[in-house]
């Protein structure tokens, strides 16, 4: 029911931010799919039955983002997922991309002994090709952990068209480059609620 | 190293359906984008050899990422191109700097070959400014089916002294390319335009 368009993969090192440079720079990484959309033009009452359709695809893209990143599972220690609908598509369509993105994310990391408590961030959206989306980054294990509360932008050049979509997943390595403002340590996550 | 690096993105982008058409295999189209301190931002310089060794380095750098972002045997990219965005405490000709004098050779010897003069473009720009690198067939410049353009855009770059460094490398030309012209099968590849 979904034919995958387009894929773009976005990796970043970021050295320093205009602070000391850590040894390790943070390492951040982003992949859009942009997909028809099956729903474009109309109100359709039940769309739930797509989620399911969209299973392998939101696995795909976490192994593909992992494999662009070139980081073992372990080093994950952020994520975050979004969507972009077209003109012609409502917000709705955006968020079925909630159930199979994170848990794609949850399911490829969890697999490999990284424990995924926390809830997967999100935003979502309706724009024109090439709108950029703010995605949210926190630790996946622990929401509140301060020092990986970030956000990567992520725009597809010419994407979504009116009847397309873009669906968003991102992983990062770390905290902010220069991660000062206290809170919860990510040593000191107890690692149950997916909270703290 | 003489470049002092705060970022580096490498982007691809894969085609498999274009206007409803499956595309096999898929187009692939990297770019690699650099965010550099500008030694010179905020006064006239007026020799620019810092920048020009920079783009001898960035050239070698970011045409290996994007080599390497694709999967690709260096022989087998196809076509690359480059540009520059320059914070507005610097001035145009510092892109000029990088692109120009040195950028080529070490990117040439990461794509092998490169008979054809790189497509470049350069402006100034603050942050998220968005810049088209061109590009064209690395061996022969007329070969219609790979002109073609790739946005290379840093959100939080270029900051005042800062300056973006984009290269681009493909595996392919356009998705759909009909409008004729030189062909990559009859290229010659000895002038770098045919």
């Amino acid at each position: 029911m979904f034919e995958i368009r387009r894929v773009l993969t976005h990796v970043e090192d970021i050295f320093h931010e205009f602070g000391p440079a850590p040894a390790q720079p943070l390492r951040r990484g982003a992949i859009a799919v942009v997909l028809t959309n099956p729903f474009a033009g109309r109100y359709e009452a039940n769309i739930e039955h797509a989620m399911e359709a969209l299973k392998p695809i939101g696995l795909d893209m976490a192994q593909r983002l992992l494999a662009a990143m070139k980081v073992p599972h372990a080093s994950i220690e952020g994520y975050g997922k979004g969507a972009i609908v077209g003109s012609r598509g409502e917000l709705e369509h955006g968020a079925l991309w909630h159930v199979p993105g994170g848990y794609a994310m949850r399911e490829l990391l969890e697999k490999n002994g990284v424990p995924t408590n926390a809830i997967v961030p999100s935003t979502k959206k309706v724009g024109v090709p090439s709108t950029a989306l703010d995605v949210p980054l926190t630790h996946v294990n622990a929401s509140y952990v301060r020092s990986h509360f970030d956000a990567i932008e992520v725009r597809v050049p010419g994407a979504p068209a009116a009847d397309e979509l873009v669906y968003i997943l991102v992983m990062s390595t770390g905290q902010r480059v220069h991660a000062r403002v206290g809170g919860l340590a990510k040593e000191a996550v107890v690692g149950k609620d997916g909270l703290r | 190293m003489a470049i002092k690096l705060r970022k580096l993105i490498v982007q691809v982008d894969e085609t498999r359906i274009e206007m409803g058409q499956a595309i096999e295999p898929p187009t692939r189209r990297a770019v690699a984008i650099a965010v550099i301190d500008n030694p010179y931002a905020g006064r006239y310089e007026p020799k620019l050899d810092a920048l020009i060794e920079a783009g001898e380095e960035l050239g070698g750098l970011l045409g290996n990422k994007c080599v390497e972002a694709l999967g690709i045997e260096p022989g087998d990219a196809q076509s690359y191109g480059k540009a520059a965005i320059v914070g507005e405490a610097g001035e145009l000709e510092h892109a000029a700097a990088i692109l120009h004098p040195k950028l080529g050779a070490p990117l040439r010897v990461a794509v092998e070959k490169g008979a054809a003069l790189v497509p470049s473009a350069k402006k100034m720009g603050t942050l998220g400014t968005a810049i088209d690198v061109p590009l064209g067939h690395k061996d022969a410049a007329y070969v219609r089916s790979h002109f073609d353009a790739i946005e290379a855009r840093v959100a939080d770059a270029p900051r005042a002294n800062e300056i973006v460094v984009a290269v681009a490398v493909t595996a392919s030309g356009r998705p759909l390319p009909r409008i004729g012209g030189l062909q990559v099968s009859e290229i010659k590849g000895e002038d770098g335009l045919r």
